[in-house]
């Protein structure tokens, strides 16, 4: 009996000790240059990783091994090994990568230049760089539709959409959309393509077929001035039903109807919300608050904000891991 | 004396606070009028202002409106027992206070079964607030509203106390106003009821000890961290010693007999009645 009890309390201090079974969400704290990473159960920061300088966009490898982060002031993109939580290695980048997008091909690095007003296209496993396309003034937003066939840049001065074949690597077409684009994504079927305008202050619906914007929706946060409504991050639901378009220094989550591009509900969240990430099973939405330096976790299903988890300065990107 | 006799008594006094109150049905309505003004008017004005710090117990941001439910809450039961007290003055001059009074069980039970029926009251109009602010996005845990009962109820019976205390010093049913306005507007102003303490600091520290040393402050305290299912000693270990030093002094010094009118009279009382 008493070696029973044993047996049962070891195997509970394991389970407790395993940070392999916990959920884990990695946010890139701006100016820090750190990565907070928090159990997405238990709401709270468990561990701070030191990475380089001026961390902005992050995403993982399609194998969910490795993390990717867009060291913006070191001009680097870094690769952190998800096991160690060590940095592995350093990607040529060109200089200030702000945002990219990783080819399901898990080889592909689409990486926008800011500064360059260029697209560099990086191979992540031996570091060739395929191709350096050049595109509007300062380029930000990037993504990679899920089937693959194109990359999408957004550049912010020329508010332009830039439609890149992944074969070819050639521009195919550009769609002016309002003004400042700031961040695109795909359905999951590679159909509908979404962008925020942060100055605009308007989300662009892109037929990716036609290649042609189908719907332009606007948004009034009831309280708050209309030019602090500047979009940036857009998060859509597997199922289709939801889109949730973070509102920056409007300090709300939009909560839209992905069918009818109606508005349904307003979150309140922390200062400057920019970027979004759902969890595997898509019950908890991450939002980064940049000013007031925090987290905030909104429950899906009751569309409400539960809680909000200080991070580092400046959290800037947000991405959950799905297998952990 | 027996149970019985309490129980007796206490019934009979519940029944005639609820008798006057289904007389004054109106008024219980019309009381919630004051909270949803400025839950609706006032708190849709100040919208943008919290959304700068999470304060315990709330876990993330929140709006005005939830801010300020709770203490609207405890400024129901403040307005409810001020209206009690102001009862219980008019009770004194009609003489049915006396009657009251002239019960064999000792008077702390009739005070505190006093206030306890005004409580009960009070917790209905509470609900029914707490009711209409959930329509207006002011949503609180589900739990929360049965954890809060407790909470609503130790904050009438400390208001309830206070209310029996002044009309002890009042002696008559005219100052009765001037007294409310200088009880109930300092009380709920200098509290935690509209702007969280932190803010008070920010304006002036004294604000903030005064703040502090208001015993509503503490009672919008636990009725707030009762809401949000969350323990907080202090808040209401201050609201029960003060609701026990209040009820002590109130019950100790209550005298029926204090109103000028009938002490200007030299009939007997009975007359009275």
């Amino acid at each position: 009996m008493k070696s029973l009890l044993k047996k049962t309390a070891l195997a509970a201090m394991i389970g407790l000790s395993a940070p392999a079974l916990a959920s884990l969400a990695y946010v890139s704290n701006e100016k820090d240059n750190t990565l907070s990473v928090i159990d997405i159960e238990s709401m709270e920061v468990i561990d701070t990783i030191d990475v380089g300088a001026r961390p902005r966009g992050i995403l993982l490898s399609k194998d969910h091994t490795r993390l990717y982060i867009c060291a913006s002031d070191d001009d680097t993109v870094q690769v952190l090994d998800l096991a160690t939580r060590k940095i592995i290695d350093d990607l040529p980048s060109g200089e200030d990568p702000e945002q990219f997008s990783l080819h399901p091909n898990n080889k592909h690095l689409y990486i926008a230049n800011e500064d360059d007003a260029i697209v560099t296209v990086v191979d992540v496993t031996n570091k060739d760089v395929l191709a350096q396309i050049d595109v509007g003034i300062e380029p930000e937003g990037m993504a990679v539709s899920p089937d693959g066939k194109w990359a999408v840049n957004t550049s912010e001065t020329t508010s332009m959409l830039h439609w890149i074949n992944t074969e070819t690597f050639e521009i195919e077409k550009n769609i002016v959309i309002g003004q400042r684009p700031r961040h695109v994504e795909f359905s999951k079927d590679s159909k509908i393509a979404w962008a925020s305008s942060e100055i605009g202050g308007t989300v662009h619906i892109i037929d990716v077929d036609s290649l042609e914007q189908i719907h332009e929706m606007s948004f009034k946060v009831r309280g708050v001035n209309q030019d602090r409504v500047q979009p940036v991050g857009i998060k859509l639901t597997s199922d289709g039903k939801y889109a949730f378009v973070a509102l920056g220094p409007a300090n709300h989550v939009a909560v839209v109807d992905a069918q009818t591009y109606e508005v349904l509900d307003y979150l309140l969240v922390g200062s400057r919300v920019w970027q979004l990430d759902l969890d595997k099973d898509e019950k908890r939405l991450f939002t980064t608050n940049g000013v007031s330096g925090d987290v905030s976790v909104v429950d899906v299903d009751a569309m409400k904000v539960i809680k909000t988890i200080k991070v580092g300065r400046y959290p800037w990107g947000v991405v959950i891991d799905p297998s952990s | 004396m027996k149970v019985a006799h309490y129980w007796h008594c206490f019934v009979g006094i519940q029944a005639r606070e609820w008798l006057r109150f289904w007389q004054q049905r109106t008024r219980f309505f019309s009381a919630l009028i004051r909270p949803l003004l400025w839950l609706v008017v006032f708190a849709a004005g100040f919208r943008a202002v919290l959304g700068v710090s999470i304060i315990p117990p709330y876990q993330t941001y929140i709006t005005y409106e939830t801010y300020i439910a709770p203490g609207l809450c405890g400024m129901i039961v403040l307005f409810n027992s001020m209206q009690g007290a102001l009862s219980m003055v008019y009770d004194r001059e009609l003489g049915s206070m006396r009657v009251l009074l002239m019960s064999p069980l000792p008077r702390p039970f009739l005070l505190i079964t006093k206030l306890l029926s005004m409580g009960i009251v009070s917790i209905g109009q509470v609900y029914l607030f707490l009711l209409v602010a959930r329509l207006l996005d002011v949503e609180p845990p589900a739990w929360g509203y049965l954890a809060v009962l407790p909470a609503v109820l130790l904050v009438s019976l400390m208001l309830g106390a206070f209310g029996l205390l002044i009309a002890t010093w009042v002696k008559q049913l005219e100052n009765f106003a001037g007294v409310m306005n200088f009880v109930i507007f300092p009380m709920f102003f200098l509290s935690s009821a509209l702007y969280p303490l932190w803010k008070m600091q920010e304006a002036s520290p004294w604000l903030y000890w005064l703040c502090q040393f208001n015993p509503f402050t503490h009672a919008v305290e636990a009725i707030r961290f009762a809401l949000y299912l969350q323990w907080n000693p202090a808040a209401f270990g201050i609201t029960a010693t003060v609701t026990l030093v209040l009820a002590t002094l109130a019950t100790a010094g209550f005298r029926p007999q204090r109103t000028r009118i009938l002490a200007s009279r030299p009939s007997s009382p009975q007359a009275q009645e």
